[in-house]
């Protein structure tokens, strides 16, 4: 069970309900594949920062989880079938990897509070 | 032909005298690599605003020569911003980027 982030850009032409629902539609296939979720952000709307298939911005989502290895390649799949993602990008964490995104996770709480 | 005056104040002819004295700093300041300074293991592709700092104004990755950051570091940082440029968090070629 390696550690993963994956980080994804949707289409902005989507509206709310489905760009949920999508978020939804891929965590229920990952958690179906024995994934374990530790963290899902959504950094809702923002401007890209070059045109991607000529759209300015795109709703920006994180999933940070763990998985067996070799369930990524069939969730880039699904990625790579799906035209609402505009793009993805999903990196395996190390051990630093992993501490920083918990320091990062309590830095934004503090903030937020 | 210096001038009489400047023999006799015993000078070298063609030494060239400023009115303001020249004040060129050639003390080169100790470039350390921060990755090391502050123990920072793991550059994040994510925060754009940190990957700034070493890209200059067209979007290109800074040579070390500039930043100072050690090999190990530069390859974590040039990463970073490869995938950052991936994400479309930092542009592939920027004008006036900072």
């Amino acid at each position: 069970m390696n550690h993963y982030e994956t980080v994804f850009i949707l289409n902005p032409v989507l509206s709310d309900e489905q760009t949920k629902e999508t978020v939804l539609t891929y965590e229920k296939f990952l958690t179906s594949k024995g994934a374990k979720f530790i963290s899902k952000e959504d950094w809702g709307l923002k401007k890209l920062a070059y045109p991607i298939q000529n759209k300015k911005s795109g709703f920006y989502h994180l999933f940070e989880y763990t998985v067996d290895p070799n369930i990524i390649s069939d969730l880039e799949l699904e990625f790579r079938r799906d035209e609402r993602f505009m793009r993805y990008l999903t990196v395996k964490l190390d051990k630093h990897a992993v501490h920083w995104a918990e320091k990062r996770r309590e830095r934004s709480k503090t903030k937020k509070v | 032909m210096s001038t009489i005056q400047e023999e006799a104040s015993g000078k070298k002819s063609g030494e060239i005298r400023y009115l303001t004295p020249l004040d060129i700093d050639n003390s080169t300041v100790k470039k350390y690599c921060r990755f090391k300074k502050y123990g920072i293991k793991y550059v994040d592709y994510k925060d754009s605003d940190f990957l700034l700092q070493f890209i200059n104004e067209q979007g290109k990755l800074l040579p070390r020569r500039i930043t100072g950051t050690s090999l190990k570091y530069q390859r974590k940082v040039s990463v970073a911003v490869k995938r950052a440029r991936h994400l479309a968090l930092l542009p592939y070629v920027a004008d006036l980027l900072k």
